[in-house]
């Protein structure tokens, strides 16, 4: 593998393991309210699967979607405004954590009702299919979702219409409180593809080479005409569900053994011992990724607020209560 | 009396009514193991176990139309919709089958199902996370809908709820699990239907439901401490179907009428009170009564855009002085 490609796995993931603790610190501070989701723990999930993309895909993601937003190309400035609200955000404040928006990036949005990510993301494939596009879409959801409704009748329609969709599944194993064996009569989540005529596969979520490899060969897959990929990385989320979750429903234990295989350090390790990267160029990439995130505060600090209530309802103003023509 | 949090209320009534019947069971997300998002179901699933108190996979839709199945046959289901929000995804069941499937059947099947929900804009939640779904629910011919303003309210109704044949829909709100207030000692069950008088006064009628029953009593402090205006609140517990008697008995004492709400004006709460004031109130009122509602967006996640998309006491106040000129 490219040693540039290496250090930009280790930067991305770095950048998204810095903001979302910077992100917790402003909402201790109570500059970021509402629920704020972190990503802590699932970093090789984002950047293996959207460093495997082309910059033509498109991405459909849900509220725990900061970093996809990043690793698309979403400024951190622009990302952390929103958390703060402000119109510097990239969806002008009015959006928030968990609702991220940049079209300009094919970001197609965060959304925060469980399972709506499924037919967005296959209206997008079905208008790409309709343009005889070379491009995809990347939807992301967790394993909690499969079991919404939408998750069945959106992969029917998309394989039964070969739409050029990868369905990633960042399978942490809990839906909030909910371990994934009390959720779901089937845990092994890409095994459900076969009920549509789709492939699946897994592949380990905390190994951000592993998600790459195996995302490159699913998009070229649903790039070929063959249809939906429903890719599963099993990964881990160390924090709570969101900033108001304690995570109470699991023992310290059961998270001391996931870090033991946190996806940066073991990327390091293994970039270290086959000379991808060097400590200088770690130090490098550390300080750099400081910087990004000290601005990224900075920036959203100093960001004004949005003031127009009523703009955007409708494309055109139109005031129901005194008749517009 | 004791006083309690409105979620200890919700629990209590659950506890009392699981307690008393086998049949009566909760499900929804989160709510076993972790006790619920609002704690409102703590210590349940240690008590009775994992067969009455159901964790459920994210499908509201069709756990929400298992519990509606069950009823059918007797079990009185207790089911938890996280948040309004997602209520959307049940309104299939809810609406196509537990509100009409007396009347379709001929009155052969009942479904005494209880659905509880809460809604409404908590801190910046952002636009999926503030509905107002109310609104959505009273206009299902067949479903019940209730609102508790305070920790009694819920703790009555939802045992009135769990012993009623008809399928009820709880509105509850976010804010207001933490809420403290006095519940009977003693088992208590709040009426389904009628409204309450919450503050007396001679002036104005001022009606509200669930959360802005509050701004209207801070309204009716300022109105009666700095201008003089002696404010009635009647608190609208019961949307469906709502009080004509109440809000007529109300008017008749003090010829004029605000109604506020959390939600849009568009085909609500306070529309259809206007209607009602309207058809039965007309020649009893001196002013034309007032709405009182949020501003028609989707809720933003901005905290000043969003204070400002909701009504408060202040908005209340300045209503009344400009109804009664004073
Ligand atoms: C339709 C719907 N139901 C419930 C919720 C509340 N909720 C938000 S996230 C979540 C758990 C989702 O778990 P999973 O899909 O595994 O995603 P994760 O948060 O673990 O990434 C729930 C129940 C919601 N937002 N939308
Ligand atoms: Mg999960």
């Amino acid at each position: 593998m490219q040693r540039s490609l290496i250090r930009q796995f280790y930067r991305d993931m770095l950048l998204a393991r810095q903001f979302e603790e910077a992100a917790a610190e402003q909402y201790r501070q109570g500059r970021i309210a509402g629920f704020l989701h972190l990503y802590p723990g699932e970093e090789a999930v984002a950047v293996g699967t959207l460093r495997a993309a082309d910059p033509g895909d498109y991405v459909v993601s849900t509220y725990r979607e900061h970093v996809h937003a990043m690793v698309r190309g979403i400024p951190p400035e622009a990302v952390m405004a929103e958390l703060f609200g402000r119109a510097g955000g990239c969806s002008r404040g009015y959006g928030g954590s968990m609702h991220l928006f940049s079209p300009e990036h094919r970001f197609l949005g965060g959304y925060a009702i469980v399972g709506e990510t499924f037919p967005v993301a296959t209206g997008v494939g079905y208008w790409l299919r309709m343009t005889d596009s070379a491009d995809a879409v990347l939807c992301y959801f967790g394993d909690g979702a499969v079991n919404q409704g939408t998750f069945h009748e959106s992969l029917n329609m998309a394989s039964l219409w070969k739409l050029p969709i990868l369905f990633v599944c960042e399978n942490n194993h809990y839906q909030i409180g909910t371990e994934i064996h009390r959720h779901s009569a089937l845990a092994e989540v890409h095994r459900r593809a076969c009920a549509y005529g789709m492939l699946g596969r897994r592949v380990d979520g905390m190994d951000v080479l592993a998600v790459y490899e195996a995302s490159r060969e699913a998009l070229a897959q649903v790039r070929s005409g063959a249809g939906p990929f429903l890719l599963e990385c099993e990964t881990y989320r160390y924090r709570g569900h969101s900033m108001a979750d304690p995570a109470s429903y699991r023992s310290a234990i059961e998270v001391e053994e996931l870090r033991a295989r946190d996806p940066l350090a073991s990327l390091w390790r293994k970039a270290e011992a086959a000379g991808w990267m060097t400590a200088d160029e770690r130090r490098a990439i550390e300080a750099e990724v400081t910087a990004a995130v000290d601005g990224a505060v900075a920036f959203a600090e100093q960001s004004p607020p949005p003031t127009e209530l009523q703009a955007g309802v409708y494309a055109r103003p139109l005031d129901l209560y005194r008749g517009a023509p | 009396m004791a006083e309690m949090m409105f979620w200890e209320a919700v629990r209590r009534a659950h506890d009392e009514e699981m307690e008393r019947d086998p049949l009566v069971i909760c499900m929804g997300e989160d709510i076993g193991v972790v006790g619920g998002t609002y704690k409102a179901t703590t210590g349940l699933y240690d008590k009775y176990g994992p067969e009455r108190v159901i964790d459920t996979p994210i499908c509201e839709n069709s756990y929400t139309g298992l519990g509606i199945g069950a009823s059918f046959l007797g079990v009185r289901p207790i089911i938890e919709i996280m948040s309004v929000n997602f209520s959307w995804l049940a309104l299939d069941q809810i609406a196509n089958t537990a509100a009409k499937v007396r009347y379709m059947s001929g009155g052969q099947l009942t479904a005494p199902c209880v659905v509880r929900s809460p809604g409404g804009t908590a801190h910046q939640l952002g636009a999926q996370h503030s509905g107002r779904m109310e609104k959505v629910f009273m206009g299902i011919a067949g479903l019940r809908v209730v609102t508790p303003s305070n920790p009694r309210q819920a703790y009555g109704l939802i045992k009135s709820a769990v012993r009623c044949d008809d399928p009820v829909f709880i509105n509850e709100h976010e804010i207001m699990y933490n809420m403290k207030g006095e519940v009977p000692d003693e088992e208590y069950f709040h009426p389904l239907e009628g409204s309450e008088v919450a503050r007396e006064g001679r002036d104005v009628s001022l009606f509200g439901y669930n959360v802005s029953v509050h701004w209207c009593l801070q309204a009716a402090e300022i109105l009666a401490r700095e201008h003089g205006i002696e404010a009635e609140v009647v608190d609208l517990y019961a949307l469906s179907p709502l009080d004509r008697a109440g809000i007529r008995r109300s008017v008749a004492r003090t010829h004029h009428a605000l109604i506020a709400e959390e939600a849009e004006p568009a085909v609500g709460v306070g529309a259809e009170v206007m209607a009602i004031l309207d058809e039965e109130c007309f020649y009893e009122l001196d002013a034309p009564p007032v709405r009182v509602s949020a501003a028609t967006v989707p809720i933003p996640y901005n905290h000043t855009l969003e204070k400002a998309a909701i009504p408060n006491a202040g908005d209340i106040v300045a209503a009344v002085r400009k109804m009664l000129g004073r």
